[in-house]
């Protein structure tokens, strides 16, 4: 346990120091600790399931206070308590179909459990995300007649329950942990896989000649080029600068490096530019319950500029970045300022700033948010590791991905009594 | 055979850069001065809140942040306190970062500190020395490695000094930190320190060079416009250099500047510049200002209070660069103005206004109260319609009903301020009573310092003070009806000084007056072209006379230091040979000769004889005598031949002429004394009275008187040739 603590100190500090940034970097630690969490965690014998959610609940509340404009930690702590949830709920579902049935014969036995393994998985794979199946409207059809004979098979469960019963016990409460990691392996392996996810539907969106608008660097979009590139698509890429942090540039270092005809622009050319553009792709640092998003300052131009020429404006997304939250909620910092030394030298202005002289408040302010957000209406298309989705159809894709108990992690039971 | 040579060079080398020794860093929790009084009476400057959060805190954060390991805090003034609050901190748990107290009582400045660390000998590689009162955001990872391949080709290279582009004020001064603006002098190739002077006389609006500065580089640029972070990385020779010279104090003033004029030894200062990154000390409340204000418009990023990074309370960030701790009430007339800081648990009644300031935690402001540009501590209560501006509030302090704050007040912990008073501006009010002035030398501030700080120490405590409060009867007048507290009369440098370093803005008919000063300078330098504005150096303009002016200044100087040195031995009885070594080293650093030293020694033995008290001349006969016979074997050190001994002999006579005429109708029974106790030997005596033999008449004053004396003594002579 004290181990724990201490990565989990460690985690805390490097967030709150803002010493890791990047929502994938983020996502992919945080499930690696949420992992060990899990590991550590004695489980009692009885609601080893709330013991777990409890544990990753005290350490996510933690890990989002830390840094709250990291909103891809909060989204995974919610992932986890979601898949710890399901298996839970699949276990169970298994457990008290097995009683009912272990009255019947062995082989029926065997062919039964296997039966409900089925269902069970599917309920993983709801919450893992491994196949690219349309909505869960189904499997929640599905589930419903399941759920109402279980109790049923239940009731008519016969006389040796007892002992079986006490077998299962010890066996669930180790198949739940075990299950539960093996779901933030796939979660964590999800996170790592994403760009490639991504990248292979690049050809089915860009086609021959066209021409692509980009702002600022995104791995998420230059693997997505990149892709098109390798499946021999000749495309051009316009690349806003992005400033204050200019990590336009490096992109348009990398992408030559590939072999793309890259030009550069500043941030305020784009409009200019954009009548020329095809297609405006861009990555973000969060997707919105209602489709909107949080990326990088500056796109909001970019999608209005977009907007008024008819250009698709698409947001690449690994799932990671969906946020079960709405922009409006006060729990959700939407922003982050950063240091003004990124848009001026102190040393060039350090007069301007001389506190002593005049009515002592410095009439220089400098603002340097990170981030913008760009409202629904303005995104065309986003395209996460499960395939191209509209920003109305958001809410779906989060209700697969979330429980919506734990859409409020930070509340401690202890305030909210 | 060489394959294998190479190999077993490989091998030992290897080792070098696999034993990675940790980062260290050395912390003075003190700043060994008292600007911060009346505060510091009662807590250390490095607990002072800065926005919302004690000073140290940043300074550790970033020490962390930039990959220290292990830092040695060194804790003087109120020790106790520094001690315990890092006790109770998470300092002490954090992974990788070990922080390690060091107490000391009776060190008084920055040397002292360092040489008792060198003698703890806990320093085993480059280290970090800094104060516990500088904000930075800087990476150490370029510093450190220009340093370490510095280091690898120049061993002398021991010191890495980090400074930032800030223009100084050209109406006052001053940087916007309220320091003094500072010259230095670097090489632009190489980037080496090669003049730093804080302290410039601007009365006669020029600086002066060595000479030797411009013939031995072939390049200097000469700054205004750099700030000294404070922010040094130093190798382990630092420590042992300041050991070595004893009385090296100051880091700045002393082992820098003597660094730098010390070319025996060839140590080299080099600097560093920081562009986008922030760094700044705290050393007088004009830059206690200036940095919290930084803070609030974020030049610290991610040292903001929004973001936990160490031990403040969790803060958002509103619009307008607001800030706001959870659980403040405020009323829905209150006016927050923009770059504020509410702390946690705040109260704040109706139609109050506030802007450009910084509230603690659990304060409680009543209604109609205007503050501005005010830094506000915990727990203060504010009662309706005081007005509060550009002031700083401790702990604890009551403003009853109607009070007003001028500009620049300082309110240390718990005062009370009546009724409907009126404080005026640039006050300092402490429930402590102002200590005695005492004479504002270097030395002296030092001790003054550290027993203030002893006295203090048990006040500190609330019990205390409630004590106070019980037994002292305050006089209404100082603090109005129910006022609590003294008002210290501003001291040193009087009211001119005060608002250099307070944190109201400079008053309006100041920056008038000052901005004619400048005008006046300028229309100067234009008469005289004392150095053309934007044209490059010439070496050897006008030399000759600065060189003369150099000198002499230096004997000066010189002459200074040694008296300061040979008075306080004689004043806490260190021993002789400490004392030789002492004067030697300065003199090295002076450039001076044995002659020089004999004649300062001989000067100020001949002083303190004349300050011990008497009431006749046969008194002070006496008084020179015991001087003598004490600390005859010091002078005689000095007096290896016959030209020093001529110097003393000269010196004497210029002393009884000048500063000391007291002397001089003693001239030569002190004389007799010389050659009794065989400090100056008869042939001495002998061939001054012949170099005098040519002087003008006015001179041959003391030739004359001692005329018995060398009669005698030439017969004496002759009398030994005879036999």
């Amino acid at each position: 346990m004290p181990d724990i603590q201490a990565l989990v100190n460690d985690f805390l500090n490097n967030l709150r120091k803002r010493k890791i940034e990047g929502s994938q970097a983020t996502a992919k630690q945080t499930a690696e600790l949420l992992r060990s969490v899990i590991s550590q965690q004695r489980v009692p014998y009885t609601n080893q399931a709330a013991a777990l959610i409890d544990a990753v609940r005290t350490v996510g509340e933690q890990l989002i206070a830390a840094n709250p404009v990291e909103i891809a930690v909060g989204n995974i702590v919610r992932r986890v308590l979601h898949s710890i949830r399901e298996e839970d709920l699949s276990l169970a579902t298994a457990a008290i179909a097995g009683l009912g049935i272990s009255a019947e014969s062995d082989d029926d036995d065997d062919f039964v459990r296997e039966d409900h393994h089925i269902l069970s998985a599917a309920a993983v794979a709801a919450a893992a995300r491994s196949t690219l199946r349309p909505p869960s409207l189904q499997t929640l059809l599905e589930d419903m007649p399941d759920s109402a004979a279980v109790p049923h098979t239940s009731s008519s469960g016969g006389d040796s329950e007892g002992k079986s019963k006490s077998a299962d016990k010890s066996s669930r409460s180790r198949k739940l942990k075990h299950d539960v990691i093996e779901a933030v392996n796939e979660l964590i392996q999800d996170i790592a896989t994403c760009h490639e996810q991504i990248a292979e539907q690049a050809v089915e969106h860009i086609h021959q000649n066209e021409v692509i608008l980009t702002l600022g660097s995104s791995r998420t979009v230059l693997e997505f080029l990149c892709a098109a590139k390798e499946k021999k698509r000749s495309f051009r890429v316009f690349v806003a600068e992005g400033a204050p942090r200019y990590q336009g540039h490096l992109l348009a270092k990398e992408l030559v490096a590939r072999g793309l005809q890259t030009t550069v622009i500043t941030d305020s050319a784009v409009f200019a530019m954009i009548s020329r553009v095809n297609m405006v792709i861009v990555g973000a640092h969060a997707v919105m319950a209602n489709g909107g998003v949080i990326a990088p300052v500056g796109l909001n131009m970019v999608a209005l500029a977009a907007q008024r020429h008819a250009v698709p404006f698409v947001v690449l997304a690994g799932s990671h970045k969906l946020c079960p939250l709405y922009p409006h909620n006060p729990e959700v910092l939407l922003n982050e300022l950063r240091s003004p030394s990124e848009l001026l030298d102190f040393g060039d202005f350090s007069d301007c700033m001389d506190f002593g002289s005049g009515t002592g408040s410095s009439l220089l302010h400098v603002v340097n948010p990170a981030f913008d957000y760009v409202p629904p209406k303005l995104v065309s298309l986003f395209i996460t590791d499960t395939g191209g989705h509209n920003p109305s159809y958001m809410y779906r894709l989060i209700a697969d991905y979330y429980s919506a108990d734990d859409f409020v992690v930070q509340r401690k039971p202890a305030t909210g009594s | 055979m060489g394959a294998q040579r190479k190999g077993a060079t490989r091998v030992s080398e290897d080792p070098e850069e696999l034993t990675r020794v940790p980062l260290q860093a050395i912390l003075l929790a003190d700043s060994f001065t008292t600007k911060f009084r009346p505060i510091t009476l009662e807590r250390p400057k490095v607990l002072l809140p800065l926005v919302n959060v004690p000073m140290i805190n940043y300074t550790l954060a970033w020490l962390e942040s930039a990959g220290v390991e292990e830092v040695f805090v060194f804790c003087c003034a109120h020790s106790k306190q520094v001690i315990d609050y890092l006790e109770k901190s998470e300092w002490l748990s954090q992974p990788n970062f070990t922080v390690t107290m060091i107490e000391s009582h009776n060190s008084v400045s920055a040397g002292d500190a360092l040489r008792l660390i060198y003698e703890r000998n806990v320093i085993h590689g480059d280290f970090v020395l800094i104060s516990g009162d500088t904000v930075s955001n800087m990476s150490l990872t370029q510093a450190l490695k220009e340093h370490k391949d510095r280091r690898k080709k120049d061993s002398n290279a021991v010191m890495t000094m980090v400074i930032k582009r800030s223009k100084p004020s050209p109406i006052a001064h001053q940087s916007r930190l309220g320091t003094d603006e500072l010259f230095v002098a670097i090489d632009p190739t190489t980037k080496q320190l090669l003049y730093y002077e804080d302290k410039i006389d601007y009365s006669k609006g020029t600086i002066y060079l060595d000479k030797s500065l411009l013939t031995n580089n072939s390049s200097v640029s000469l700054h205004n416009d750099k700030q000294d972070c404070y922010i040094d990385i130093c190798s382990p020779e630092v420590l042992s250099l300041f050991t070595d010279n004893f009385d090296y104090q100051h880091v700045r003033r002393h082992f820098v500047k003597g660094l730098l004029l010390d070319d025996i030894m060839g140590y080299k200062i080099f600097t560093h510049e920081i562009h986008s990154s922030y760094a700044a000390r705290i050393d007088n409340f004009r830059s206690y200002d200036t940095v919290s204000k930084d803070i609030i418009h974020r030049w610290t990023y991610p040292l903001v209070p929004d973001v936990k990074f160490f031990g403040n309370s969790a803060t958002k960030l509103e619009r307008q660069g607001m800030y706001r701790a959870s659980e403040v009430a405020q009323s829905r007339s209150a006016e927050i103005g923009p770059f504020t800081v509410i702390g946690y648990g705040t109260k704040i009644g109706s139609n109050t206004s506030i802007s450009n300031s910084v509230i603690g935690e659990g304060c409680t402001i009543g209604s109609n109260v205007h503050i501005q540009g005010s830094y506000i501590w915990d727990n203060v209560t504010i009662e309706d319609d005081c007005k509060v501006s550009h002031a700083i509030v401790c702990d604890g302090v009551t403003l009853k009903f109607g009070a007003i704050l001028e500009p620049g007040v300082v309110l240390s912990f718990k005062v009370v301020v009546g009724k409907q008073f009126v404080v005026p501006s640039y006050s300092k009010v402490s429930l402590l009573q102002q200590p005695i002035k005492q004479d504002s030398d270097e030395e002296l501030e030092y001790a003054d310092c550290s027993s203030a700080m002893t006295n203090a120490v048990d006040i500190s405590n609330g019990d205390m003070t409630s004590q106070i409060l019980e037994t002292q009867h305050w006089p209404s007048h100082e603090l109005g009806t129910g006022g609590v507290g003294h008002i210290w009369s501003i001291c040193e440098g009087g009211h001119e000084e005060e608002w250099r370093h307070s944190v109201a803005p400079i008053p309006s008919d100041k920056v008038a007056e000052a901005m004619k000063d400048t005008e006046d300078e300028l229309e100067l330098a234009h008469d005289g072209s004392i150095l053309p504005p934007s044209g490059e150096l010439k070496p050897y303009s006008n030399d000759s006379s600065d060189d003369n002016e150099d000198s002499r200044d230096e004997s000066i100087y010189f002459g200074k230091e040694v008296e300061a040195t040979f008075l306080r031995a004689a004043h806490e009885n260190i021993e002789e040979d400490l004392v030789v070594l002492e004067v030697n080293s300065l003199r090295l650093s002076y450039n001076k000769e044995a002659a020089d030293c004999a004649g300062a020694i001989f000067f100020s033995m001949m002083k303190l004889a004349l300050e011990t008290p008497h009431t006749s001349v046969n008194e002070l006969l006496k008084n020179v005598n015991s001087v003598l016979t004490k600390w005859k074997k010091i002078l005689k050190f000095y007096l290896p031949g016959m030209d020093e001994q001529i110097e003393v002999i000269l010196k004497f006579e210029e002393m009884c002429l000048e500063s000391a005429q007291e002397f001089s109708p003693l001239f030569t029974k002190i004389l007799e004394y010389l050659y009794d106790k065989d400090i100056v030997l008869e042939d001495a005596i002998l061939s001054w009275e012949e170099e005098k033999r040519d002087a003008e008449e006015s001179d041959k004053v003391f030739v004359r008187q001692a005329q018995p004396l060398i009669q005698w003594l030439r017969e004496a002579s002759e009398e030994d040739e005879e036999e």
